[in-house]
């Protein structure tokens, strides 16, 4: 027969100051816990959600980044007309672009961060179709004008529309502020490639990567093996999506690595909390457990009703953890991409699956926790428990 | 001491919640311990630079080079001492997950202006003569099991065409200043210069000059940016260890992340010893007011429960220092190439000794003062 629920309800309850050590143990776990996978996934979400399927990406073999690529114009006019690029209106949607990083100013500590700044061509917002012009009007090709992504605008100083900014060795002006979904172009600057060029001293026929819509998504391999075996090209085809779920994996794994140590230890300490709670819990309760055990519940009752209080600790715990952590969800935060050599502006990710996730982490050390002192009450003699006091 | 009978055998009273306690103390000072140690890999850079160095790079950005005829004119600059110059090389070994950074040296004044790095000088002439030459680090060598002699192929797609540069081992360097980066890669400048495209010849990454004296800094930096004003490469010059944290603040809040975390333990620590100390005491009232019934005073009783509580954060501190002692140079071993590497250093432990054996005289202080103002007959009567 099991022990009513009510009976360990009440007994927390009357036990508060000590479970309550418990309870906090396991809820900063858990907040700790959710917080860096929430950082993480933040991180990753915004540089995957960069790329897109329907795009492919050229750059020079073995380039791990853009800003290490190289692709000149001969190249570029001698793969533009391929059936597998997709055609607009005023010709094929390629895009060769330029990309910088610039040192400006954080707002935060008025420290100089790496700011990537790319070369546009006028056709980018058709193959980058989830960019919008949030604020102003896009830059004109041949003037000095950058847009702005709107993290940028947040993150770094000196840049309002309206306003120049210097960049190289000219002065720009600021037309507009795009909004790339949460993307890591939000943290871009763009202007025109023919201007950015020659404004950092490199000629006008130069680019970093080539981006490109793909006719079809599947086209992605034939265009692939057509550009690799060319013996004038030096170059990889890469789908655009693939280059940034890459370009994610070192700060990623590095949250994650880091974060997950730090939430074991502490899931360690946070049992030794438990324990010593369920232990003085059974402990101080010697006659009630005696007397249950007198008037016919059995050992696994006990042990059960034991557990259940546990977990009804850790739940309480972890639900704790979660609503207290919460409030980070969607905060922007900024920190550089190794990989990219520039800086990102990224937003806490929780999810509801990160929450239930926590909630598990909770029942577990709950488990391990209660354990032991269940199974100690219910091997307890009987008529010891009794005369004790 | 004549009462560490008394106390050693209050301790082992509940040996379990003594365990569980001690092993509280030490979760919390081996995570004290990793977040401290993490956050001043972040910071190193800044700690372990030379005071009388300074970096200059070229105004608009770190990846525009300078011309190398900048050298002449700014070792012509009065208070410089000596200044050599780099340039990133920025090549994959096997892949790109093993990366390390690869810096194309000037052996003429390297060693004068990096004095902290050692290199046997017979290794460092072999690697002057040698053009295909380099010279890595203690740890590089190490991660990659790296031998004298050894041959180096390293991909590189930066300059001009995708092309494996194929290199020789010729000498080990170490740091010598404690925390240094022994993980660099080092090519010859001239080596370098021969194999880039045109643009890139006769071109530095960086300088980095040497004082007479590291009062002169900021007037040095100046004439450096003042004599290169208005010409087509302007330049920016700073201190080395403010070069070193503006990279380090690009990284992001580390600092408020670790604190959070840090904070979270502290309270949650403070809050089972407290606990743990209350509930002993409790348990305890009788015997405390025989104590005080046969003589001794309140400060005498207020000692005890003091000394108990500070006996396990001793013994909690030491173990979780010790463990992380051991265990961080494994976790440094398997995260190489994401962080700088991990030391533990002796001050560092001695701080963690010092907030163990704090967090437990403030837990053992409550219950404690409760058991000096207790009175003997309220003591007495209570179960």
């Amino acid at each position: 027969m099991a022990i009513p629920l009510i009976y360990n309800v009440r007994s927390v309850r009357a036990r508060w100051t000590s479970a309550i050590v418990a309870v906090l143990g396991i809820a900063g776990t858990v907040g700790v816990f959710v917080a860096m996978l929430s950082l993480a996934r933040g991180f990753k979400a915004t540089l995957v959600s960069s790329g897109s399927a329907e795009n492919a990406m050229v750059m020079r073999a073995g380039a791990t980044s853009e800003l290490t690529g190289g692709v000149d114009l001969n190249s570029v006019k001698s793969f533009q007309d391929r059936p597998e690029i997709a055609r607009g209106s005023e010709g094929p949607l390629i895009a060769p672009e330029i990309v910088i990083v610039a040192p400006i100013p954080l707002i935060s500590t008025g420290t100089d961060a790496n700011v990537q700044v790319r070369g546009v061509t006028k056709n980018v917002l058709q193959i980058r179709r989830n960019i919008k012009i949030a604020e102003g009007r896009m830059l004109t090709p041949g003037l000095a004008e950058v847009v702005v992504g709107k993290n940028a605008i947040k993150s770094y100083s000196g840049l309002t529309l309206g306003s120049t900014i210097r960049l190289g060795t000219v002065n720009w002006a600021m037309v507009g502020v795009f909004d790339a979904g949460g993307t890591s172009f939000d943290s871009e600057v763009w202007a025109d490639a023919k201007l950015l060029g020659p404004a950092y001293g490199r000629g006008e026929n130069f680019f970093q990567s080539v981006t490109m819509r793909l006719a079809n998504p599947d086209a992605l391999q034939s265009l692939r093996d057509a550009l690799t075996t060319d013996p004038k090209l030096n170059v990889d085809v890469t789908r655009e999506l693939d280059y940034y779920t890459k370009q994610s994996g070192r700060l990623t794994t590095l949250i994650t690595v880091l974060g997950g140590l730090v939430a074991a230890v502490m899931a360690i300490g946070a049992v030794f909390g438990a324990l010593n709670t369920m232990y003085s819990a059974v402990a101080e309760r010697g006659r009630e457990i005696g007397t249950m055990r007198a008037i016919g519940f059995g050992g696994p009752s006990v042990v059960f009703s034991f557990m259940i209080e546990a977990l009804l600790i850790a739940f309480i715990g972890g639900l704790i953890g979660c609503i207290a952590v919460l409030p980070v969800n969607g905060l922007t935060t900024g920190a550089m991409n190794f990989q990219t050599f520039s800086h990102v502006a990224f937003a806490f990710k929780i999810t509801p699956e990160l929450l239930i996730k926590g909630i598990f982490f909770a029942l577990i050390m709950g488990v391990v926790g209660g354990l032991l002192p269940a199974v100690r009450a219910a091997a307890q003699p009987v008529a010891s428990a009794l005369r004790s006091l | 001491m004549k009462f560490s009978r008394l106390i050693w055998a209050n301790l082992k009273r509940k040996k379990v919640r003594l365990l569980l306690t001690i092993g509280s103390f030490a979760v919390a000072l081996f995570l004290f311990t990793f977040l401290a140690v993490v956050k001043s890999a972040f910071s190193r850079g800044e700690e372990i630079a030379g005071a009388d160095r300074l970096v200059t790079i070229n105004r608009i950005g770190l990846i525009n080079v300078l011309p190398l005829s900048y050298s002449d004119k700014i070792r012509a600059i009065p208070g410089v001492k000596a200044v050599t110059h780099n340039h990133w090389f920025g090549g994959v070994y096997q892949d790109e997950r093993n990366f390390f950074p690869q810096f194309a040296i000037d052996i003429e004044n390297h060693r004068q202006v990096m004095s902290e790095f050692k290199v046997p000088d017979d290794q460092w002439n072999n690697f002057v003569k040698d053009q295909q030459g380099c010279i890595a680090g203690t740890a590089l060598a190490k991660r990659f099991g790296w031998k004298i002699g050894d041959r180096i192929p390293i991909k590189n797609a930066l300059y001009g065409t995708t092309k494996t540069w194929e290199f020789n081992l010729d000498g080990i360097y170490h740091d010598e200043k404690e925390g240094g980066d022994d993980s660099q890669f080092w090519l010859q400048w001239k080596y370098f210069d021969e194999n880039v495209p045109s643009v890139m010849k006769s071109t530095a990454g960086w300088y980095v000059m040497k004082l007479d004296s590291p009062d002169d800094a900021a007037k040095v930096a100046k004439a450096v940016d003042t004599t290169f004003a208005n010409s087509s490469n302007e330049t920016k010059t700073e201190t080395e260890s403010a070069f070193a944290a503006g990279f380090a603040k690009q990284l992001g809040n580390i600092e408020f992340l670790i604190l959070a975390i840090g904070g979270v333990v502290f309270f949650t620590l403070l809050l089972v010893t407290g606990n743990t100390m209350a509930i002993s005491v409790r348990e305890r009232t009788g015997e405390l007011a025989v104590l005080k019934a046969i003589g001794f005073s309140g400060r005498a009783v207020l000692f005890f429960v003091l000394a108990e509580s500070l006996v396990i954060a001793l013994f909690g501190g030491l173990l979780g220092l010790g463990l992380a002692k051991l265990a961080i140079p494994v976790v440094g071993t398997a995260l190489r190439g994401l962080l700088p590497t991990l030391i533990v250093s002796v001050p560092l432990l001695l701080l963690g000794l010092l907030f163990a054996l704090f967090v437990g005289g403030a837990s053992g202080l409550l219950p404690g003062i409760g058991a000096m103002r207790l009175r003997v007959v309220d003591g007495l009567r209570r179960v």
